[in-house]
């Protein structure tokens, strides 16, 4: 299992360069990152049960993303969501959310009205 | 800014009059000013500020004191949620993303000039407009007999707020044995699954208090528009005889001393009625001309969400014809495009060509189980729209691992929205 992950990374690792032109793929992967917060919370730190993605090494998420991809339909949202996305993106995300320091525990959470406002 | 740009205000300084103006405002931080501060409008200006570092000037112009959320709020009449656990604080967005929050609301907006006219009595100058206006409703093809009446009286609660408590009250003070009728316009509507999910939570409530009541569903649709067997399951399993379902009835006529309707095959009395009136964009898009899409829904391009109709104007979320549904997720993924791109333009910088996100959505059928939507949006440049990405589709089953997730699902965007 770890020597094909550690191939996955590899072959990925190449196309890295191919990805960084124009800044384009910065903004590309941020946004599409964004968008994962809605269930994995801001920045991937997630305050509820649905987990974080902050701090999760590039390993770690490639696995687990292509574990996702390559199973049959399991009527899950993230077999759902990575058969929808391209390789390269899901690399992308994966160095996206490696960068990010994990959620600090025991967030509290958002903005009830009894912040006096 | 940029120098270049200096050097070109300067010189036109001499020449022109009056110009120092236009030259201080420049030099300045440029200014975005959002309207509409929902799922779209809030998510835009918080984004804006973080990606930016706080370079860009952001006004957000909201005439609600406080953010009550339409995802979760069905649960409040099932009495499974309270409306202070779906109504939020604007609080941090000015106090931690320094966003300058005006409590007000737009009664001009001058594309020429790059200004927008508040209701204070203020004007305010932008380099980029965002409209975020949501949606209004169309009355017109009922009968004009029940007028402001119908209105005040068969609640939507389509925008959550003091209708969700209110329909919370007439379904409590309805006698045992009463009719709850719910009606479903055709699509496009805020929310595709939202009635079918309503039915749920009002049949949990019947169930538990006046179990010889029904809830009428009448759909404008030929059938259920979201989830479709999923919703079949759970009203056949969890509250059988409780929900009658009728497809293809548009509701037509009222009689509101009679309390009774029509709709196209059919005539059915109510006890409470709860009309989900057909939409279109935002009143603030109709009412500037900016609703180009057969008058009800806004035109942009999908690359910046930028109008078709007027340079410098972006607008997302539920007023626009995307084809997508009208969904908080798509909302926030949207205002996050718009963000970025937003951001490149201010630097003279192509915009990501090709945005893609996703959409998770989940629906309640009862206090503790639910099921979800789930699909990648990807930009295809030939039609120039947003595309499902393969992939996408339903649960199998409702669950109560996804009522768990439903739970942090909210708790997190509400927090990435307004934190």
């Amino acid at each position: 299992m770890m020597h094909m992950l550690r191939a996955a990374i590899l072959s990925v690792a190449c196309l890295l360069p191919v990805l960084a032109w124009a800044g384009k793929t910065d903004s590309h992967a941020r946004t599409l990152a964004a968008s994962c917060a809605a269930c994995h919370g801001h920045e991937g730190q997630s305050r509820g049960e649905i987990p974080s993605l902050a701090g999760s090494t590039t390993a770690n998420f490639l696995g687990k993303m292509k574990h996702y991809r390559d199973m049959p339909d399991d009527g899950s949202v993230m077999n759902q969501h990575a058969k929808g996305l391209t390789w390269e993106e899901i690399v992308a995300l994966a160095d996206y959310f490696a960068a990010i320091a994990p959620a600090a525990a025991g967030g509290r959470e958002c903005c009830q009205k009894t912040d006096g406002q | 800014m940029k120098r270049r740009r200096f050097n070109q205000l300067a010189l036109a300084s001499l020449i022109l009059p009056g110009a120092w103006r236009s030259i201080a405002r420049a030099a300045s931080a440029p200014r975005v000013l959002v309207v509409g501060a929902g799922f779209a409008g809030a998510t835009v200006a918080k984004y804006l500020r973080i990606w930016s570092k706080g370079s860009i000037e952001v006004i957000l112009v909201e005439p609600g004191r406080e953010f009550v959320s339409c995802p979760v709020s069905n649960l409040v009449l099932g009495g499974n949620r309270s409306i202070q656990d779906i109504t939020h604080s604007y609080h941090a967005l000015v106090q931690h993303q320094g966003i300058q929050m005006r409590h007000a609301s737009v009664t001009g907006i001058d594309v020429n000039k790059r200004k927008v006219s508040l209701d204070d009595g203020s004007n305010l100058h932008y380099d980029k407009l965002v409209l975020a206006p949501g949606i209004s409703f169309d009355y017109s093809h009922l009968n004009a007999l029940a007028g402001t009446e119908l209105q005040q009286h068969f609640l939507h609660a389509w925008k959550a707020g003091a209708q969700t408590s209110a329909l919370q009250q007439q379904l409590q003070a309805m006698p045992d044995g009463g009719v709850f009728a719910i009606t479903v316009p055709a699509l496009p509507y805020r929310c595709p699954p939202g009635p079918y999910e309503r039915a749920c939570q009002v049949a949990y409530y019947l169930q538990r208090h006046k179990p010889r009541s029904k809830v009428l569903v009448l759909d404008a649709n030929p059938a259920i528009t979201s989830k479709r067997a999923l919703f079949e399951k759970a009203w056949a399993e969890l509250y059988p005889g409780l929900i009658e379902y009728q497809p293809g009835s548009e509701l037509g006529y009222i009689d509101p001393g009679k309390r009774m309707l029509a709709t196209t095959f059919d005539r059915h009395k109510f006890d409470v009625l709860n009309l989900i009136p057909p939409q279109t964009a935002g009143r603030l898009a109709l009412d500037n001309g900016l609703a180009n899409a057969e008058g009800r829904w806004c035109d942009v391009d999908y690359v910046t969400y930028e109008s078709t109709q007027a340079q410098h104007v972006h607008i997302l979320g539920d007023a626009l014809d995307s084809g997508l549904p009208k969904s908080a997720h798509i909302a926030t993924s949207e205002a996050k495009v718009c963000a970025s791109a937003i951001i490149a333009m201010l630097a003279d910088e192509p915009p990501d060509p090709a945005p893609v996100f996703a959409n998770t959505c989940y629906s309640y059928v009862s206090a503790d189980e639910a099921m979800h939507v789930a699909n990648v949006y990807r930009y295809d440049e030939k039609s120039r729209e947003m595309k499902p990405a393969q992939g996408g589709g339903v649960s199998h089953a409702r669950s109560a691992g996804e009522a768990r997730e439903a739970r942090s699902w909210a708790v997190n965007i509400w927090h990435d929205v307004l934190g």
